[in-house]
């Protein structure tokens, strides 16, 4: 990379050259060039023997060599060296982890070292086990590409031995032992990780791998809840091949031709006598493959099912059920679950005690069904009792598993190490949704961020903004106004003129709440949504410095409206948007409608919050766009509000009227045409940009209880409202 | 040639000559230093690379899947289960072990306490603990329905040194004749151990009993069998509870004080460490972390050269003060791992800041704490300052509403932790019907959501924007009819008649409880939705709540006989319902006061600038309700509503209320809504309310506040 770099410089270099050279004669510029090429030549070698040696050292470090596994350092282990000893059950994160390691680190990341590469041999010169298998290689590849990786020992926080303990059956648990042992940073095992599919050997098949590895965190597959050490052990998939080997569709979720399939070749013949015993109970709807027997050669027996004389192929067949069986063999982690979940088929967990992949992370009751051995012969009444609806919310959730963390090698190691990651920093954990919620729901859903149901005190009151220009007459009336009303607690005047100054203290009308003046930098619409620090209240009450006519009754309502749902936009004026479908693009309608999707910040309540996000957290350039064009802030925070809470406005009192009294149009706002073009445009340009159109239309609007009720109006909390 | 020219020329061949050497001469200094662009300076032994790629064919990690060495010889299944059993006892019960689920299967999770004995003194706590259980829907009087067991014995304090501590435990357990070696029993504790090692051990044999404790670490703790339960003062309310503190959120959401905590200290012996190191980190200004030495009777012996000036330090601040302006308050052990500044942190919205290694938080099982506590470890104390202030503020938002939220969802009284205790081990009975992670950590909380209603979250009122759903765009109407029918011009025939216009209406059940029998199929008008009569089976008011399986849309319009409705108001309802599908929206709005002179709630139908209340005579809500009314609600209060043949609305009001801690909608109409007898009703809500069992008690309610109180809302087309 850096020397193509570097030459690519002196070529430049070289082309300028000849410019440089005055007019002269043609004899003695040849001479000169031919020096100056000289010399340059020169420089241009010196150059290259400068960097490039150098570059070969650091290309190494940057790219990747490329090397033989048979190529390895040997390490001759004596038959009396070291032997770890046994995992111990009590170990948590807090006792046999060594956190110093790991250090606080701004981005909250561990750091992961990988041991080279070596070939372990006994006394007698035998190999210890085989050479590293590919999902190994490819586990450690995934790590050392990843985030997590360092190559720098001491920097460490996490081990991974290259020493493979996928499969115990390919080891010889001793000499693996001392292996292990005489790694450089072993130190009892602290910090390291190992990572183990298939567990225990014959006859009794135990759920941890059985090689001492003292105190070593363990990622296994198939553990039972005895062998399982709670937040410090990971449990994870067993890898199915065929994950990488057949490529799978999607399928829509919904019925399909079977309702329960059993598709494991390796069965006890109990748990087949119970399958079949249902098979004969429900008829078709249940299937229970086995593996066929007849076979033609060259025909691999693990693509192939059987039933009778018919022959499915395998995994195709599980996308053609709505549950698949994943019953326990001799061991509890099974790698048909991951081809059970690739399919979108709801895999039915029958395995007493078996600690689900990664269950510490994932919500295994979203995607598949835990039955306990004993209730097999109950299976299929179970699985009918459950709603289609989650059937299909299953099926979705499953494939989503399998994508995320079931697909490759990569995505297990990463997922491995993300768990322990969250548990070392876990103030900076993935959230819940993050780990299980697919990308379409991801997407679909919102978490509303003030979600807590609170009413706040009517006591704390409300802080009025009014933001303005030079409409100084105007402004003193909106004051004196807004200080009548009972919950003001201050009044806050963003003074957006930056060649005027504001009136003096003296000419402002005397209120009864403080009044503080803001002067701003620049005239810019966006600073009437600024979190102010004097802003002290939760709800704040934007107001334009010419809407004069709401009077006290309606703006105490208004408050005690936002009250009610201080998450949500409460104001006055209220508008539409509508699909144009002439013009195939959303239009702004201002109006009178039976709808509404939006209140005009000209005269409306909220929660401060929204302020912050309006500031720091809007998306796109929509901030910089509003402000270049002097217009729709209060579109844009229509579209933040509903886009963050998924709720919609409310509007309160009938009021229509909200300017000069004098004016005769429906609205004060401006009903040119351009303006509505423009307003048009903005909703259009702020839909793309939130890529979706969060507002929501309602029908109706809040007002007072008692309001247009026969009842003398000195006993109504809110008697002067009504007026259009 | 021009000398100026040459001159040049030259001058720019000696730069280059210049430049040659400068290069040449930085070479040769190169190779004695390594350059300083290079990362990582020598490594020893060379060898240590980036992990290489291997351009070998490489073997797969498992052989292909053969049918063979798995397949036959094998153990029975049936056997491994029975012997697994036999083997994993005591510290390795799980409920695969040592749990028989047989009865509960059979008659469901019911739950049996024994009777108390004369003579045996029982502490307040666990009085408290049994009329809990006693007033659940679980409890069960008869040991021979029973799934689990709990004793009439006090365990909670099994401290030798307390007063509180039973004596003879081991013997007067082992001489219960249901004992059956701890069978399906379940143990409540609250304190274990004492001085100077504080175990965890209860001090008898538990045999293959379950521990609902306190305290408890994760070396003891049996996943999935256990349940860890959060410690709890004596003065604990049995049931209601006081609210959390957080009235609002403040923006931004920073407090006073970044870190707080105030305490004993301990200064030797087991748990002392860390409270001893705390004040390395306190700073006096913003962080304030006051320890006292002063506990004992004896303290001065063991008095350290710090103790005077902390305890002086200590003396400066109030607790109470700090704890509501701290954003993060310190929770870290005592003797023991847990202790009550963490309940106390969380009421207060201040988000505990745990240091207390290898605790099993409360209701771990279920509760992912993370989203409301900062899980810190002892052995980085000095971190802790960093790490805090390194929380974003949004996240600070969330988990300080997530500890308001678990506080009243999970331990704001006696009566909430003994039900979530056996909600957790019901999920674990009938694992394939229990509640998942989403709805335990989600508003309104698990004890709200019966996961036999439904397993798709999608049929429950509250989680639509979580998953991005929306309810079904129609609904049932319930017509609770009480009359014979008579005449043709009956209210009830033209609300049926008005209600099947609306184009929102799926269908229309007439649910029959009147003496008289069914009148014939052709009285009824024809209308383009099904009408389907249901005869009430016991004719009592609660079985207009039942979850009829009829029932097939998300919305059900609830309504009176004699309500007078117009197809435009119940279709304007109805569009306000769907903005609002976990409340209550409807027509008649009432409210209740309190009545100082009678120093008790009253009723009001009368006009009134506010409500609470909306009457089910023409409301349309969520069908869960039924589920839950039927379902949760304690058979007390139910047979107490159909005695008075009345208030079956107020106490749906009461249960929706509870569950949201919203207020109902009203939406508007003429006054023509019929009026009913005001004096009886008054009586009776005193009644609802006064019931000791419920848990929206009347200062619960009172303490809501406004919250089930809407002030204004009411809603015009």
């Amino acid at each position: 990379m850096q020397r193509w770099k570097g030459a690519q410089d002196w070529t430049k270099y070289n082309t300028r050259g000849p410019a440089l050279i005055p007019r002269m004669k043609t004899k003695h510029r040849i001479y000169y060039i031919t020096l100056f090429s000289i010399v340059l030549l020169g420089l241009i070698a010196t150059g290259m023997f400068q960097f490039w040696p150098h570059s070969i050292e650091s290309s190494s470090d940057w790219t990747v060599e490329k090397r033989s596994v048979h190529d390895v350092p040997v390490v001759k282990l004596p038959a009396d060296s070291p032997i770890p000893e046994r995992g111990d059950l009590s170990c948590r994160m807090h006792t046999c982890f060594d956190v110093y390691r790991c250090g606080f680190n701004p981005k909250n990341k561990i750091k992961v070292y990988i041991y080279s590469l070596k070939k372990y041999v006994d006394e007698y010169g035998t190999l210890v086990s085989n050479t590293i298998s590919r999902e190994y290689n490819e586990l450690l590849t995934a790590i050392s590409d990843s985030e997590f990786y360092t190559d720098d020992v001491n920097r460490a926080c996490l081990f991974v031995p290259s020493i493979d303990v996928l499969n115990q059956n390919a080891l010889r648990i001793k000499e693996t032992a001392q292996a292990l042992a005489q790694l450089s940073r072993w130190d009892r095992g602290t910090n390291h990780l190992l990572f183990n599919m298939l567990p225990g050997g014959p006859p009794d098949y135990n759920t941890a791998l059985d090689v001492p590895r003292d105190r070593a965190l363990l990622a296994g597959g198939g553990f039972s809840t005895w062998t399982y050490r709670q937040g410090y052990d990971v449990s994870i998939p067993v890898y199915s091949p065929l994950s990488g080997e057949v490529d799978l569709p999607e399928r829509g979720p919904g019925p399909r031709r079977y309702f329960i399939l059993s598709s494991q070749m390796a069965l006890h013949p109990e748990y087949r006598l119970e399958l079949e015993a249902l098979q004969a109970e429900n008829g078709d709807s249940v299937l229970v493959l086995d593996k066929c027997t007849n076979l033609s050669d060259g025909v691999p027996a693990v693509r192939k099912r059987c039933y009778k004389n018919q022959v499915f192929d395998y995994p195709q067949v599980l996308q053609e059920s709505t549950f698949c069986v994943v019953l326990r063999g001799a061991r509890l982690g099974q790698a048909v679950l991951s081809d059970v979940l690739q399919a979108g088929c709801v895999p039915v967990i029958i395995a007493d005690s078996y600690i689900l992949p990664f269950s510490e992370v994932l919500d295994w009751k979203r995607a598949s069904v835990v039955i306990p051995e004993e209730k097999m012969p109950e299976m299929y009444s179970i699985l009918q009792s459950i709603p289609q609806r989650q059937i299909e919310e299953m099926q979705r959730q499953a494939r989503w598993f399998w994508e995320a963390y079931f697909r490759s090698m990569k995505a297990i190691a990463l997922a491995t190490l993300q768990i322990i990651n969250d548990r070392i920093y876990p103030y900076a954990a993935i959230s819940y949704e993050e780990w299980n919620d697919p990308p379409a729901v991801k997407w679909s859903s919102v978490s509303n961020p003030l979600f807590l149901p609170l009413i706040p005190p009517q006591s704390q009151g409300f802080t009025a903004v009014v933001l303005t220009y030079d409409r100084v007459e105007s402004l003193f009336r909106v004051i004196t106004e807004v200080s009548k009303v009972p919950s003001l607690s201050k009044l806050l005047v963003v003074w957006n003129n930056q060649n005027k100054n504001p009136p003096e203290d003296s000419l402002w009308p005397k209120i009864r709440v403080p009044l503080k003046v803001v002067r701003t930098a620049e005239n810019k619409l966006s600073n009437r949504f600024f979190p102010y620090d004097e802003i002290e209240t939760e709800a704040v009450l934007a107001i334009d410095d010419d809407i004069i006519m709401l009077t006290s009754d309606e703006l105490q309502f208004g408050y005690e409206v936002w009250r009610e749902f201080p998450d949500r936009l409460v104001g006055y004026p209220g508008r539409l948007h509508l699909w144009d479908h002439e013009m195939n693009k959303w239009k702004y309608e201002s109006e009178w409608t039976n709808e509404v999707s939006m209140v005009l910040t000209g005269a409306a309540f909220y929660h401060k919050y929204f302020n912050y996000l309006y500031t720091y957290k809007m998306p796109g350039d929509i901030k910089n766009w509003v402000d270049a064009h002097m217009n729709c802030e209060d579109i844009a925070m229509n579209f933040l509000v509903a886009n963050v809470t998924g709720k919609s406005v409310i509007k309160v009192t009938p009021r229509k009227k909200f300017k000069c009294p004098e004016c005769t149009a429906i609205d004060g706002l401006s009903l040119d045409q351009t303006h509505m073009v423009e307003r048009s445009e903005c909703i259009n340009k702020f839909a793309s940009v939130f890529g979706t159109m969060p507002l929501k239309v309602v029908e109706h609007r809040a007002d007072p209880v008692l309001y247009k009720d026969d009842f003398p109006e000195k006993l109504k909390s809110f008697p002067n409202i009504g007026s259009l | 040639m021009q000398a100026k020219k040459r001159y040049l020329t030259l001058l720019s061949a000696g730069t280059c000559l210049a430049l040659l050497l400068y290069l040449g001469g930085v070479r040769l200094r190169a190779a004695r230093h390594p350059p300083p662009g290079s990362r990582h300076g020598p490594r020893p032994g060379g060898a240590e690379r980036p992990w290489p790629r291997f351009p070998d064919a490489l073997r797969p990690f498992a052989p292909a899947e053969r049918p063979g060495p798995e397949g036959g010889g094998r153990v029975s299944p049936r056997q491994r289960r029975d012997s697994s059993a036999g083997l994993y006892r005591g510290r390795r019960c799980r409920m695969e072990s040592c749990f028989d689920f047989a009865q509960c299967r059979k008659n469901g999770f019911k739950v049996y306490v024994y009777p108390q004995q004369k003579g045996e003194k029982i502490a307040e706590s666990y009085q408290n603990v049994l009329a809990a259980i006693e007033g659940s829907r679980f409890y069960t009087s008869d040991p021979g329905q029973a799934c689990l067991f709990v004793l009439s014995l006090d365990t909670l304090d099994r401290d030798q040194l307390s007063p509180q501590y039973v004596h003879n435990l081991r013997s007067k357990v082992q001489s219960l004749h249901l004992w059956n070696n701890g069978r399906n029993h379940l143990i409540f504790n609250l304190y274990s151990g004492t001085w100077p090692d504080y175990t965890e051990d209860v001090g008898f044999d538990i045999g293959q009993a379950m521990l609902a404790k306190a305290s408890i670490s994760t070396e003891n703790f049996r996943p999935n069998f256990d349940v860890s339960i959060p410690l709890f003062s004596k003065d604990h309310p049995r049931t209601g509870g006081e609210k959390g503190f957080l009235r609002f959120n403040t923006i931004p959401p920073l407090r006073k004080y970044m870190l707080v905590f105030k305490g004993k200290r301990y200064l030797t012996g087991i748990g002392s460490d860390t409270r001893n190191a705390l004040y390395h980190v306190h700073n006096g200004e913003d962080v304030v972390l006051l320890t006292t030495c002063k506990h004992g009777k004896d303290w001065q012996k063991h008095k350290d050269s710090r103790c005077d000036r902390d305890n002086a330090e200590y003396e400066k601040y109030d607790y109470r003060e700090m704890l509501h302006n701290a954003t993060f308050c310190l929770v870290p052990r005592g003797r023991r791992l847990g202790s009550f500044r963490f309940l106390e942190a969380l009421q207060a919205a201040c988000v505990p800041v745990m240091l207390s290694n290898g605790w099993e938080l409360p209701f771990s099982e279920v509760i992912d704490w993370n989203q409301a506590a900062i899980i810190g470890d002892e052995r980085l104390l000095l971190q802790i300052p960093s790490t805090i202030r390194s929380i974003h503020q949004d996240k600070i938002l969330a988990l300080r509403q997530q500890t308001q939220f678990l506080w009243e969802a999970y331990f704001s009284s006696v009566e909430k932790i003994v039900l979530t205790t056996l909600e957790i081990i019901q999920d674990r009975i009938f694992k394939h019907i229990s509640r998942n992670s989403l709805i335990w950590n989600k508003h309104p909380g698990g004890l709200f959501v019966l996961p036999q209603y439904s397993s798709y979250l999608g049929d429950f009122p509250y989680y639509y924007a979580n998953l991005g759903l929306k309810p079904l765009s129609t609904f049932t109407a319930v017509i609770h009819a009480v009359t014979p029918l008579v005449s043709q011009s009956q209210p009830v025939l033209k609300l049926l008649v008005a209600v099947a216009k609306s184009q929102y209406c799926a269908q229309i059940i007439v649910l029959w409880n009147c003496d008289k029998p069914l009148p014939a199929k052709h009285r009824w008008p024809a209308t383009s939705v099904p009408v389907i009569v249901i005869e009430g089976e016991s004719k009592v008011m609660s079985s207009r709540f039942l979850p009829y399986d009829n029932i097939v849309t998300d919305a059900v319009l609830s309504l009176d006989e004699d309500t007078v409705l117009s197809t435009t108001e119940v279709d304007f309802a109805f569009t306000v319902w769907q903005s609002f599908p976990e409340r209550i929206v409807g027509y008649p709005a009432r409210s209740h006061f309190w009545d100082n002179t009678k120093e008790r709630w009253g009723y009001t139908s009368k006009w009134t600038n506010d409500y609470s209340m909306v009457l089910t005579g023409a409301a349309i809500y969520h069908k869960y309700y039924h589920y839950l009314y039927t379902h949760y609600l304690p058979a007390s209060l139910k047979s107490m509503v159909d005695q008075l043949a009345n208030c079956e609305d107020i106490l749906m009001n009461f249960l929706v209320s509870a569950v949201t801690k919203l207020p109902p909608i009203k939406v508007t109409q003429k006054k023509q809504y019929k009026e009913t007898m005001m004096g009886q009703m008054d009586l009776i809500i005193n009644l609802c309310m006064g019931s000791a069992r419920m848990s929206y008690k009347p200062f619960s309610l009172g303490s809501y506040g406004y919250s089930t109180k809407g002030n204004c809302s009411c809603w015009y087309l």
